[in-house]
């Protein structure tokens, strides 16, 4: 790469360490935005997803409507582009100009994502709660707990701890995906480095917000190697692994 | 109550799976402190019986009595119900992300609504009874298959069933550790436990069960005591299916 011809110059507009000192504080300020819409869209997500699970995994003909219900909302919010809901509602609502409504754009792009994302962790969800034997639910039930209690407190905590891996994947694309919120005119990291970008013609600020992103997720992977390690550990004789 | 009402009364069951017929019209009478062991083939409905009686499997047809209560109809809270039917299963269906005493004061706790310290005592003195006292913090998987049958058991025993039905309890043991576990169910019926038992141990049936019935095909085609069943059986059937187990070597 060093040989290439256009070296030099791409060195000069991506690996710009002036452009760097000068772009990154303002770049981190604007990341601390993208890590904001995270956490909140991730609690939001990780309480509504498990709702939709558990509407769309209810036994017996009595309970069709509420299953339909959570089919619809998976299979719409699954199919239309993330980019596509952003600008829907984060132009649309507020365009509706109701009192009483936020029209704050990073509430609105923070609400598309917690709408796409909850339909594809609820599947991940529903893989797990349909993963746990239906012999548990029986010994539960045996014992006279209520279909609600043998959810709470034999089925979900088993699922849960399966798809932890998973989880972790959408957990990942959300962070990513909160760049996109920039399309409504939130100045957040990405934002904020097009901007410094779109003023010098050097790319390094598009590098420092990559990096950013990065250093993010790696936290979280290492964190939740650790917690499948640990219910490992704690569940199995010691030799197995 | 009157001390000779029947502790448990089935009348013309049966239960279909799809096309499968797999109980064809069993009736059945348990005496209180009665054990009654269900032996047959594998297929004959001797799970099925069992889950029905839990009311784990919806019945077709017939009727369940317990203590003068026609569990069977509709409307009946089954959690209720199944609060005073213990069962064990074969696969022991323990929770594996509970620790032993989590599994056993569960059902207390959230089904009983017990407080926890007295959930606690009351497990505690079951696993000092059984041998399992230094096993409390222990997750199941780290248990041999015998000391999780009996942590099972002991999970049914908190309930304080008035009836306890075993389904197959040794079947997924290996054979050293089988007698652990029977050990725990003689006891249970020395102290007079009303129990239901489908096993394949025969000699065990023969043992401790006070009345002994073959089921074959979804019926209880003969039943009597331990001496007339294995002794001198009178249906075709049941003397083959007892042949077939003399020359397993396993009576």
């Amino acid at each position: 790469m060093g040989r290439s011809p256009g070296w030099e110059e791409v060195k000069q507009a991506f690996l710009s360490r002036d452009q760097l000192e000068k772009s990154f504080p303002d770049i981190l300020a604007a990341f601390w935005t993208n890590v904001k819409i995270f956490l909140v869209a991730e609690v939001f997500i990780l309480v509504l997803a498990l709702g939709i699970a558990i509407l769309r995994s209810l036994p017996g003909p009595v309970f069709f409507p509420l299953r339909a219900l959570a089919v619809v909302y998976i299979d719409l919010f699954r199919g239309i582009p993330t980019i596509l809901v952003i600008y829907i509602l984060g132009f649309g609502v507020p365009a509706l100009q109701l009192s009483g409504v936020p029209t704050d754009p990073i509430f609105w792009g923070t609400v598309s994502l917690v709408l796409v994302y909850s339909a594809y962790v609820s599947e991940v969800y529903r893989a797990g709660i349909e993963s746990v034997h239906p012999s548990q639910s029986a010994a539960a039930r045996s014992l006279g707990l209520t279909y609600g209690q043998t959810l709470r407190f034999v089925v979900v905590p088993q699922a849960v701890r399966r798809v932890i891996p998973p989880l972790l994947n959408d957990f990942i694309g959300l962070q990513k995906d909160t760049a996109l919120v920039a399309l409504l005119g939130v100045v957040e990291a990405f934002r904020q480095s097009q901007i410094e970008v779109s003023a010098t013609f050097n790319y390094t600020p598009y590098l420092a917000t990559a990096v950013l992103f990065v250093l993010l997720t790696i936290p979280l992977a290492r964190f939740t190697d650790w917690l499948v390690a640990r219910d490992k550990r704690r569940h199995l004789a010691g030799g197995l692994r | 109550m009157s001390t000779n009402e029947p502790a448990l009364v089935i009348e013309e069951l049966r239960k279909s799976f799809g096309k499968l017929e797999v109980l064809r019209g069993i009736d059945l009478e348990l005496a209180e402190h009665e054990v009654v062991c269900l032996i047959g083939a594998s297929g004959s409905g001797k799970s099925t019986l069992l889950r029905c009686i839990n009311l784990l499997e919806w019945i077709d047809a017939g009727r369940i009595i317990l203590r003068g209560e026609d569990i069977t109809t509709s409307g009946v809270d089954v959690n209720r119900v199944r609060r005073g039917i213990g069962i064990v299963f074969q696969a022991f269906n323990l929770f594996p992300h509970m620790s032993v005493l989590e599994n056993i004061t569960l059902g207390p706790r959230k089904a009983l609504r017990l407080a926890k310290p007295e959930a606690e005592a009351r497990a505690t003195e079951l696993l000092d009874r059984f041998g399992l006292a230094d096993k409390r913090g222990e997750y199941p998987d780290r248990l041999s298959g015998g000391q999780q049958q009996r942590v099972a058991i002991v999970r049914a025993l908190a309930m304080q069933p008035g009836l306890l039905l075993l389904d197959e309890v040794t079947s997924a043991l290996d054979p050293e550790l089988v007698a652990e576990v029977l050990e725990v169910i003689r006891e249970l019926a020395a102290e007079g436990m009303t129990m239901l038992i489908a096993t394949h141990e025969m000699s065990f049936a023969r043992d401790v069960a006070h009345r002994v019935c073959f089921l074959d095909e979804g019926v209880i085609l003969e039943q009597g005591t331990p001496a007339q069943i294995f002794g001198v059986p009178h249906e075709p059937r049941t003397q083959q299916f007892l042949q077939r187990i003399v020359d397993a070597g396993r009576l």
